[in-house]
């Protein structure tokens, strides 16, 4: 699937350059332990790394890895919420939550950007999302409900992504890092936007508050899950701290964000659905109950309530729309043909 | 068997006076479908008054690898700066 291009971009080339090798021959050992030293030096002097530099592959894979899931979260994440742009309560809400369905289409495509430059195409890394290969935030396999599952997903779901994406605005891969300052700037409002709805609903009627009340029951704790394995369970965190990929650990940034969560549910008037929470005046923070990973473990594996569902969308919009591409492109080179042949 | 999108690059100024600058890349059938992507992808917040798209194969970049031979020569010529030049303390902002 290689194409010149792609190649030119990849990190064999690149090496191949640096140490004058021809193409067959294959680096020694010593060679390329000596370019990761430096490779390790220059991250860890909080220099950027540019998609043309130098990486260890390990690097380039890792990185394909996240940004990819990153960029298919996004896109999934759009189907969730799509479901109720038609029936949103005002036009107000309307306007407010298609602008913010655009602005996860727009955050998935920088991110689909940033990835290619690492010398993967665009169609492989659809490949590996409609083949089920790479995986997407568990979180968007479950079912919006009621219009203020909405709500619930602006304030928790997207609080939780704030709080796991600003420390990658400094991440050490420049085009990854630039995105993310680009998503970061825009996600705000979406936090907002879904807190205003939870405090609307907070402030109607007996229903309307219970409404708020079950779909912050049901988000809670799969927002407490969306931030990733404990830190015993996760595999990567020693290396991607290393390359600037993480900066705090998954439990760090849980407990960051029941902290920064819960005097929120306070003044929306709503119940926290953990009968062990409980403020820790010795810690400084919150003591919550036990999270069920065997739930979370299940949904990633692909038996949540909506995998199948999402999967199905995503992978129908994606055919479905194919005549459409191949027509644009036919008309775009019949364009350029007829623009040739005037010029003869 | 479908034929991908083409890359371009995407070049934004955010208000006259100032240069356009690099803001991503994205896939688009042509100059025209890559223009109007851009406006929705990279200015949906105001952020731009004028675009370019070019198609990223168009672009001819230097190769990092070779940074040494490239840019060191620019780094021994100091008499290309204002301090290399001593002049004395009354001669005021020079």
């Amino acid at each position: 699937m290689y194409d010149e291009l792609s190649y030119k971009l990849s990190t064999f080339y690149i090496a191949e350059l640096i140490v004058g090798i021809k193409k067959k021959d294959i680096m020694s050992e010593k060679e390329v332990k000596n370019l990761e030293e430096i490779f390790e030096a220059r991250i860890a002097r909080d220099e950027k790394i540019e998609p043309k530099d130098w990486m260890p592959e390990k690097y380039r894979k890792t990185h394909i890895r996240q940004i990819s899931q990153h960029a298919h979260s996004e896109i999934i994440g759009m189907l969730p919420e799509g479901n109720w742009i038609t029936r949103a309560p005002s036009l107000r809400r309307k306007a407010a939550l298609l602008a913010k369905v655009q602005d996860e289409a727009g955050h998935g495509l920088y991110l689909y950007s940033a990835c290619e430059t690492l010398g993967v195409s665009r169609d492989e890394l659809y490949d590996q999302l409609h083949s089920g290969k790479a995986k997407y935030s568990s979180i968007f396999n479950y079912p919006t409900i009621t219009w203020a599952d909405i709500g619930a997903i602006g304030w928790l779901v997207d609080g939780a992504a704030i709080i796991n994406q600003v420390p990658l605005c400094n991440t050490s891969f420049g085009p990854y890092a630039r995105a993310m300052v680009r998503v970061c700037k825009e996600e705000s409002f979406h936090q907002r936007q879904g807190y205003e709805i939870m405090l609307t609903l907070c402030r109607g009627t007996e229903e309307q508050k219970a409404m708020a009340q079950d779909a912050l029951n049901r988000w809670w704790w799969p927002s407490l899950m969306m931030l990733g394995p404990t830190d015993a369970e996760s595999v990567h965190t020693e290396q991607s701290m290393k390359w600037k990929l993480k900066r705090k650990s998954n439990d760090e940034l849980r407990q960051q964000f029941i902290d920064q969560t819960v005097p929120q549910a306070d003044i929306l008037g709503l119940t926290i659905p953990d009968p062990d929470l409980k403020w820790n005046e010795e810690t400084g923070h919150y003591d919550f109950g036990e999270i069920d990973w065997e739930e979370f473990w299940q949904v990633v594996k692909g038996h949540g309530p909506c995998n199948k569902e999402r999967m199905s969308a995503r992978v129908n919009a994606w055919n479905n729309g194919e005549w459409v591409r191949d027509a644009a492109m036919a008309y775009a080179e019949k364009k350029e043909a007829n623009k040739l042949k005037e010029a003869i | 068997m479908s034929k991908n999108w083409p890359l371009w690059e995407i070049f934004v100024r955010s208000k006259n006076g100032l240069e356009h600058r690099h803001f991503g890349s994205l896939h688009a059938a042509d100059a025209e479908m890559a223009l109007e992507n851009a406006r929705d992808v990279y200015t949906r917040r105001n952020e731009g008054v004028s675009i370019w798209v070019v198609e990223s194969k168009n672009i001819t970049a230097s190769n990092p690898a070779e940074n040494g031979e490239m840019f060191e020569p620019a780094q021994n010529k100091v008499y290309r700066h204002p301090t290399f030049y001593d002049l004395p303390d009354e001669v005021k902002h020079m």
